[in-house]
């Protein structure tokens, strides 16, 4: 079985902090990781690799330093990683980043295809339904935990708000996965040590069979006009009290508030 | 393409066993108001199994128009049937605008069918407003981790399309005198690519709606345990509430995700957001800032949420909240 | 020499710190609570190669350098210095002896069980009255001719009760002093070995520490390692090894009580503070150096031992001057710095006291 599991390297969003003078994002020191969702996509795909064998690569589509978490993966258990990276990739909203991973995709040949439902940074869920459209695969997204049958079948629990769902759906398809449906494994330390022996194949679009037009900035249906901090609210009060002179704080707050 | 050809406001109205979801009605309220503006018109697309008497009730929350589909393959919802259906209806009505709501089939559906008719798309947007000067939709959206906002354009393609959050936008007030037309339309499947099999779908019993509250009392990395947070239930009960938490105490197993409030979770406004031992990272303050009153417990006087909160008192959770409580179930009396 | 990290060891970096997040530091208060082995995290190290970093992989290790493993220690050291010292008693004081004087039947045996964290080592050579001073050592070994007989006890052994194999070192001449000291590797079952009383101690309460007891022990013939007489020489040659362990987890103390005082004080100004996290780097970059002339493989005696002393005291400063800057709750278990003040201490003294460390720096320069 051949999976391959798209990934992106995304800023720790949870590290990013406002600077409360001007209104901007900080972004001086902010770590660069793997998409969370994208991690619990490659622990499934070391799973199935696990349990029925597999072979598992990874891609990204990025600048040169998204080499970091492609080494991750690696170090986690990955047999091959791919870099795609080419001027002609810049400024690709989500249609144009399917599109080159679509092309990239072919090129490697897949029974699996594995994305994270959705990237911290821009979290739109949108790649990889469209990597699948492009494709012309089924997709299902939201995946919570699933089956395989050991010969072509996947029987999936898929996220819902109210519930979940269980779909089956035969290979070749894709898949979403959420970061908490799989709690990612630890890099092995040899896995560490060896990972640095292995190569990183970095591909440009002459790799890839696509029209270039559809690429980057230029095939991007869609453009940022602007972008601006969100209003900071003002500061209201902030007590240091005893817990019973607290509770007097409240309650008085709440009844002025005719919320009791 | 000619952008001139395209026209009109279809808004996707998600139901879930013949029941109309909210969102969908919310987003025929901001369509009506993006359709005033434009002089043009609102298509409702409503698609599933024997849902055609509810087709109406669309009408009469801003639709006029109503296109419905009906086939056995729309009664539970699977992207291939949905997106051949809404590609197809795209491609022959040729609106302006679509938008979908951004709950998990919204979002399974919206990117397949903007592939499949090659345009683009503008997903969790939260606020939705056409430029006077060329009567270009403006989409805006928060962005990395909710730290900042995106206007999102889509200039040369059309329809242009937007997924937008559940409980952002209002509905209008329904209004049964409305008129409108219903248009039953048939859509030409292609089965053989109906490859994804529904085995069933599974509802979680208690059905709780937690943007619907009035109250919420929401606990974080700080409330520790299951313990803590019947403390947090204690209260909630007597505040007639409801408990929500951060997305910490989701990953942590101790409370259920439909619990969950912020980027990842739902979007809340009651009248009264609690947080306790939350420290109000960004993503989690996207989905409650908009609270009408925040009070904030925690023992750190610089976590973040103290500067957001109408009220933050610094302290324990754990000996304040109990007391509250007590103290409230006498006010109440 | 290169301070800066190389991408491999960022990311190891990268992995030991979430490890330690999310392994290892929730349960460091409540091993300290309860003096309780952390069994459970033994396993999950064991499970992703941080019981055998340094070991080579021709040995079941994991082939990685003496940085890394240095690394590891202060990582773990930074939320639980009882996971710090399990694992550096193992590597350091079990493990590399075997790798460094072994015959290759030993090696063979012994580091694929050791190296893969199946097995957890110890290494007993204090004795009541033979800790700084090693050469006082009363325990002896009779060569029975197809074994060895050892009769005697050891104290304060680190890993004691849950190791299954312990280097330990025993008197085979008396007559000739510390040149006639042995080391054996002597496994758990062996009959006529057990242990004795367990220590309650100040800090690092999680690890075991226990007396070895050896009534007519009998270890069979192979068991010898290295040559009889050479001791007391591999004993100090392994305690400079171990050294850099305790400086590793010296370090990662004091920079546990830095990261927990910065939490607690956070936005106001704290010009002592800068003094601190000063000294703190300085005794990294001892720590560095001496991880990095065993990885080039240079004598590095006297760098093990700076390092050593001067982390265990950056930790001592650290963590009391931690717990002022807490005030009354840091002198409570509500705030971790009461527990690495705690741990602290004991970086002053095993593996060599503050004084050895000092005598072993100033014999390097007057010789």
């Amino acid at each position: 079985m051949n999976i391959v599991v798209c990934i992106k390297q995304v800023p720790d969003t949870t590290e990013v902090k406002i600077d409360p003078k001007t209104g901007t994002l900080i972004r001086e020191g902010v770590p660069s990781i793997m998409n969370p969702d994208d991690k619990g996509g490659l622990e499934l795909a070391l799973r199935l690799k696990d349990e029925f064998g597999a072979k598992v690569t990874v891609i990204t589509m990025g600048l040169p330093q998204a080499e970091a978490i492609l080494r991750e993966s690696l170090a986690m258990g990955a047999d091959r990683a791919i870099l795609l990276t080419d001027r002609k990739l810049g400024g690709a909203d989500t249609l144009a980043t399917s599109y080159a991973l679509s092309g990239a995709l072919r090129e490697l040949g897949y029974d699996l295809v594995i994305t994270g439902r959705q990237a911290i940074d821009g979290d739109t869920a949108q790649v990889g339904p469209e990597l699948a459209e492009h494709l012309d695969i089924p997709q299902v997204t939201y995946l919570e935990d699933c089956k395989f049958d050991g010969k072509k079948t996947f029987t999936i629990k898929k996220q819902l708000e109210d519930g979940y769902q269980m779909v089956q759906v035969d290979m070749p398809c894709l898949v979403s996965v959420l970061a908490s449906s799989y709690k990612p494994r630890y890099m092995s330390v040899s896995g560490i040590v060896e990972c640095f022996d292995k190569e990183i194949e970095t591909w440009t679009v002459d790799n890839i069979k696509v029209e270039e037009e559809k690429l980057g900035k230029k095939g991007s249906p869609t453009n940022v006009k602007k972008s601006f901090a969100k209003a900071v609210k003002g500061q209201g009060e902030v007590i240091e009290v005893e817990p019973e002179e607290a509770v007097n704080i409240i309650v008085n707050k709440l009844k002025e508030k005719h919320i009791i | 393409m000619n952008k001139e050809d395209y026209k009109n406001i279809f808004v996707f109205v998600e139901q879930r066993e013949g029941k109309i979801q909210n969102v969908g009605l919310e987003l025929l309220g901001k369509a009506r108001e993006l359709a005033d503006n434009l002089k043009e018109e609102v298509y409702a697309m409503f698609l599933g199994n024997n849902i055609k008497n509810q087709a109406q009730e669309l009408i009469s929350f801003g639709a006029d128009k109503v296109i419905l589909v009906e086939d056995e393959s729309l009664g539970v919802y699977t992207t291939e049937p949905y997106t051949q259906a809404i590609a197809q209806i795209i491609n022959d009505k040729k609106p302006s605008i679509v938008l979908i709501g951004s709950t998990t089939i919204g979002r399974d559906l919206g990117p397949r069918v903007s592939a499949r008719v090659n345009t683009g798309l503008t997903a969790d947007c939260t606020k939705l407003e056409i430029n006077p000067e060329d009567k270009e939709l403006w989409s805006t959206r928060p962005a990395f981790g909710g730290n900042l906002m995106a206007t999102i354009v889509c200039s040369n393609h059309r329809p242009q399309m937007s997924t937008v959050r559940p409980g952002v936008m209002q509905r209008m007030a329904q209004d049964s005198s409305r008129k409108g037309e219903v248009i039953d339309y048939k859509v030409e499947f292609h089965r053989d690519k109906f490859k994804v099999k529904v085995l069933e779908t599974v509802k979680k019993e208690a059905n709780i709606d937690i943007t619907e509250a009035k109250v919420l009392v929401s606990g974080g990395r700080g409330v520790g345990s299951k313990e803590g947070f019947k403390k947090l239930e204690a209260l909630a009960e007597v505040l007639r509430g409801e408990v929500s938490s951060s997305r910490a105490m989701v990953d942590a197993g101790i409370i259920d995700h439909e619990r969950q409030v912020g980027q990842t979770g739902k979007t809340v406004r009651p009248n009264l957001y609690l947080a306790c031992g939350i420290s109000g990272a960004i993503q989690h303050v996207a989905g409650m800032e908009s609270s009408e009153f925040i009070v904030a417990i925690n023992k750190d006087k610089y976590a973040p949420i103290m500067q957001l909160a109408d009220l933050g008192i610094v302290g324990d959770l754990q000996k304040i909240v109990p007391m509250l409580t007590e103290r409230i179930k006498q006010e109440i009396k | 020499m290169d301070f800066s990290l190389t991408k491999q060891e960022n990311l190891f970096l990268q992995m030991i710190r979430e490890f330690a997040e999310n392994e290892v530091k929730p349960l460091a208060a409540e091993i300290d609570e309860q003096e309780r082995f952390p069994m459970e995290t033994v396993e999950k190290m064991a499970k992703i190669g941080i019981m055998g970093i340094p070991i080579p992989k021709q040995y079941g290790g994991q082939g990685g350098s003496t940085q890394m493993y240095s690394m590891a220690v202060e990582e773990l050291s930074r939320v639980c210095a009882t996971t710090g010292v399990v694992v550096s008693a193992h590597t350091s004081l079990c493990a590399e002896p075997i790798l460094m004087f072994g015959t290759e039947a030993q090696k063979q045996q012994y580091l694929p069980k050791l190296a893969s964290g199946e097995w957890i080592g110890a290494f007993g050579l204090t004795e009541p009255n033979a800790g700084t001073d090693a050469a006082m050592q009363q325990t002896t070994a009779i060569d029975a001719g197809d074994k060895w007989i050892l009769n005697g006890s050891k104290i304060f052994i680190t890993n004691a009760s849950y190791a299954d194999v312990y280097v330990v070192f025993a008197m085979t001449d008396k007559s000739l002093g510390t040149k006639g000291i042995s080391a054996f590797i002597v496994e758990k079952g062996f009959k006529g070995f057990s242990i004795g009383k367990k220590e309650k101690k100040l800090g690092i309460r999680g690890s075991a520490t226990c007396e070895l007891v050896f009534e007519n022990c009998e270890v069979p013939k192979e068991n010898l390692l290295g040559k009889e007489g050479k001791g007391f020489k591999i004993a100090m040659m392994t305690l400079d090894g171990g050294r850099l362990g305790i400086a590793s987890q010296a370090l990662g103390i004091a920079q546990g009580a830095m990261d927990e005082t910065v939490k607690y004080v956070k936005e106001r100004t704290q010009f002592q503070l800068a003094d601190l996290e000063t000294k703190i780097n300085a005794a990294r970059f001892l720590v560095r150096s001496a991880a990095e002339r065993i990885d080039k493989g240079l004598p590095h005696s006297k760098d093990a031992a700076m390092a050593k002393l001067y982390a265990a005291e950056v930790a001592m400063e650290m963590t009391t001057k931690a717990i002022q800057f807490h005030g009354g709750y840091g002198y409570t278990r509500e705030y971790p710095v009461e527990r690495m003040f705690r741990d602290a201490k004991i970086t002053e003294i095993y593996e060599g006291t503050s004084e050895v460390q000092r005598m072993v720096i100033a014999a390097s320069l007057l010789k």
